[in-house]
């Protein structure tokens, strides 16, 4: 129990202490995480949408792989990324691998379906009379994707949340593609995995307690959105 | 028509590959009010919808101004409104609601504040501007609807059956605003609905479509009294259609046998045989002994009431006429039914005019007996 005292008085220390390294790591996470939430936010939805609006050949088939990612393994979308992005592989030359750009792509590739199923979840909810109504209205293209985004708004805010918390909470990915480097690359998680493997377990309590407080109050803000009195 | 606003030219719709829709030709002339009336299942919704491009058209031509919309549907959208049974209102304000299509136009926050408040304002509903949409009864909502319409400043307003999910209270002043609101904005408007009162109160013309075809078009007198086809007439309330053939011409009238009737109605050149229509309000009930003159009302009819019932501040009653094998409806006032003791198993003489005879030509035994 000595353990778990200890560490935690002083995951507390550090955390009222401000240690400069460990709030660099958060901003670092948090930046990396909010990117590849609101790139994928800004593919998913109009993709969900368009899954959710039109009939197309094919479409049951990437429907079913939307699906299949909901639950992809973290370690496999992070060798796909270091496959892509490595020297010898497609992008090597954009030298992205062991980047924050490289851990924003996985993140995104993992948070992507999750945001297409919950946005073609939502979307095809709507009735389609409401649908014709707004075209009847006059709304083009982009402003029928508005108007189901603010009629879908639940939706597409537990969209949000599952996209969030699937990127700021994967750790194999990150390892894999980031490489978990000091001061460019180190995230809450991959830090929390190396400080844990030192034995440093106060550290690592210390950053646990701060992941699972971002992850907190960033969907405690969006459910205070998300349940504000429909208008 | 010389310079109709909207044109519908060899329009055919398809859904599951069968032709729910065909309608040959129809203009609208610009300003005017057109009922499309149907039954359920008729193609009327669908052709609102198709106006609108809101479904894939089998093959057609519709214009606006001589143009063709098919280019740019959202331009053409833009040039209409719409509203539904269901006033479908998005989850935001009332005023939101009814600044939205000029939102969607690129108008400037001002310019869309004044125009929504003014038709809040028309719709008698300014209170109800800062509220929830999602939160209003079912005769406020549709009145947002409604206002939301107006407010685009279409053209051409497309509107279908709008009054029919309101209940009847709220329906009566609601139509009698709407009626005001529309004299006085008076965009081309084409207003579908299954219900005669709103047609004959709203509508310049008629259009009729059963299964899917336009079977007549007209003013709303033409349509209601003078049926083009048997299924017609039956749609628009003529409740006595006899097959007739013709006995003989006789003194500028024309004289038909129709089962046990016999009745006169203005000549028709080379017609042998025919539908007689008569609707029921045309008919007016008396006493055997207290005929009507026969010289005002040339066809009469005895037979005994076999039912009766109400239908609102009218009585509709069927007589089994004697001679067998025709029927005659009447629809009359409580204030006579109850004055002349009227009620089930008593004899009566109907009487109508022949002027109130619509006759369709040559469909003798095409009719099945009705009542």
């Amino acid at each position: 129990m000595d353990l778990i005292w200890d560490g935690l008085r002083e995951a507390a220390r550090l955390l009222a202490q401000g240690d400069a390294e460990v709030i660099e790591i958060t901003l670092r996470t948090l930046a990396i995480s909010a990117s590849a939430t609101a790139l994928a936010l800004a593919l998913g939805v109009p993709f969900g949408a368009l899954l959710a609006l039109r009939r197309f050949p094919g479409r049951g088939l990437i429907v079913a792989a939307v699906n299949t990612g909901l639950g992809m393994p973290p370690v496999v979308v992070g060798l796909l990324i270091v496959l892509l992005l490595w020297r010898s592989g497609p992008f090597g030359s954009l030298n992205l691998i062991y980047t924050p750009y490289a851990m924003v792509a996985a993140q995104f590739l993992l948070a992507l379906p999750l945001v297409i199923g919950f946005s073609l979840t939502a979307i095809q909810a709507l009735p389609s009379k409401l649908l014709d109504q707004m075209r009847a209205l006059g709304a083009n293209r982009a402003q029928m994707l508005w108007l189901m985004m603010r009629e879908t708004r639940l939706g597409i805010l537990a969209a949000v949340m599952a996209g969030f918390g699937a990127a700021i909470s994967e750790v194999g990915a990150s390892m894999q593609v980031g490489g978990n480097l000091d001061g460019d690359t180190r995230v809450l998680t991959t830090a929390t995995v190396l400080e844990t493997s030192r034995g440093n377990f106060e550290v690592a309590i210390a950053l646990g307690l701060i992941l699972v407080m971002m992850a907190y109050l960033v969907n405690l803000a969006l459910t205070g959105v998300q349940q504000r009195r429909p208008v | 028509m010389s310079d109709p606003h909207v044109e519908i030219r060899e329009l055919i719709v398809e859904r599951g590959g069968r032709q729910v829709l065909a309608v040959p030709e129809l203009q609208l002339a610009r300003r005017e009010v057109t009922a499309v009336i149907g039954p359920n299942g008729s193609g009327k919704s669908t052709l609102l919808a198709a106006l609108q491009l809101l479904l894939p058209l089998k093959q057609g031509r519709l214009l606006l101004d001589g143009e063709p919309i098919a280019g740019d549907p959202v331009a053409a959208r833009r040039r209409m409104a719409a509203a539904f049974q269901e006033p479908l209102l998005l989850s935001m304000s009332v005023r939101e609601n009814v600044e939205l299509p000029l939102r969607l136009r690129g108008l400037g926050r001002r310019e869309r504040r004044q125009a929504a408040d003014a038709w809040l304002e028309r719709f008698g509903i300014t209170a109800l501007a800062r509220r929830p949409a999602r939160a209003l009864s079912g005769g406020e909502a549709q009145r947002v609807s409604l206002a939301r319409a107006f407010a685009a400043r279409p053209e051409v307003l497309l509107l279908d059956e709008p009054f029919a999910g309101v209940d009847a209270p709220t329906r009566e002043q609601l139509l009698e605003d709407f009626a005001r609101i529309l004299a006085a904005a008076r965009p081309t408007t084409i207003l579908v609905t299954h219900d005669r009162g709103e047609a004959l109160r709203l509508a310049d013309h008629v259009a009729v479509l059963i299964e899917g075809r336009l079977r007549q078009w007209g003013t709303p007198q033409q349509v209601f009294s003078a049926p083009a086809d048997e299924e017609v007439a039956a749609f628009v309330g003529v409740e006595n259609v006899w097959p007739a053939r013709l006995l003989e011409l006789r003194d500028g009238l024309a004289i038909w046998q129709a089962g046990p009737l016999t009745i006169e109605t203005a000549p028709l050149d080379g017609v042998e045989t025919s539908l007689i229509c008569v609707r029921p309000e045309q008919v007016t009930l008396s006493s055997p002994s207290n005929a009507a003159d026969p010289s005002s009302a040339r066809n009469h009819a005895v037979g005994r009431i076999r039912a009766a019932h109400s239908e609102g501040p009218f009585m509709r009653v069927a007589v089994e006429l004697e001679g067998g094998g025709a029927q005659l409806v009447a629809d009359i006032s409580r204030v006579s039914w109850d004055e002349l003791e009227l009620a089930v198993g008593v004899s009566v003489s109907g009487t109508f005019k022949a002027s109130a005879v619509h006759v369709i030509p040559g469909r003798e035994g095409a009719a099945g007996e009705r009542g």
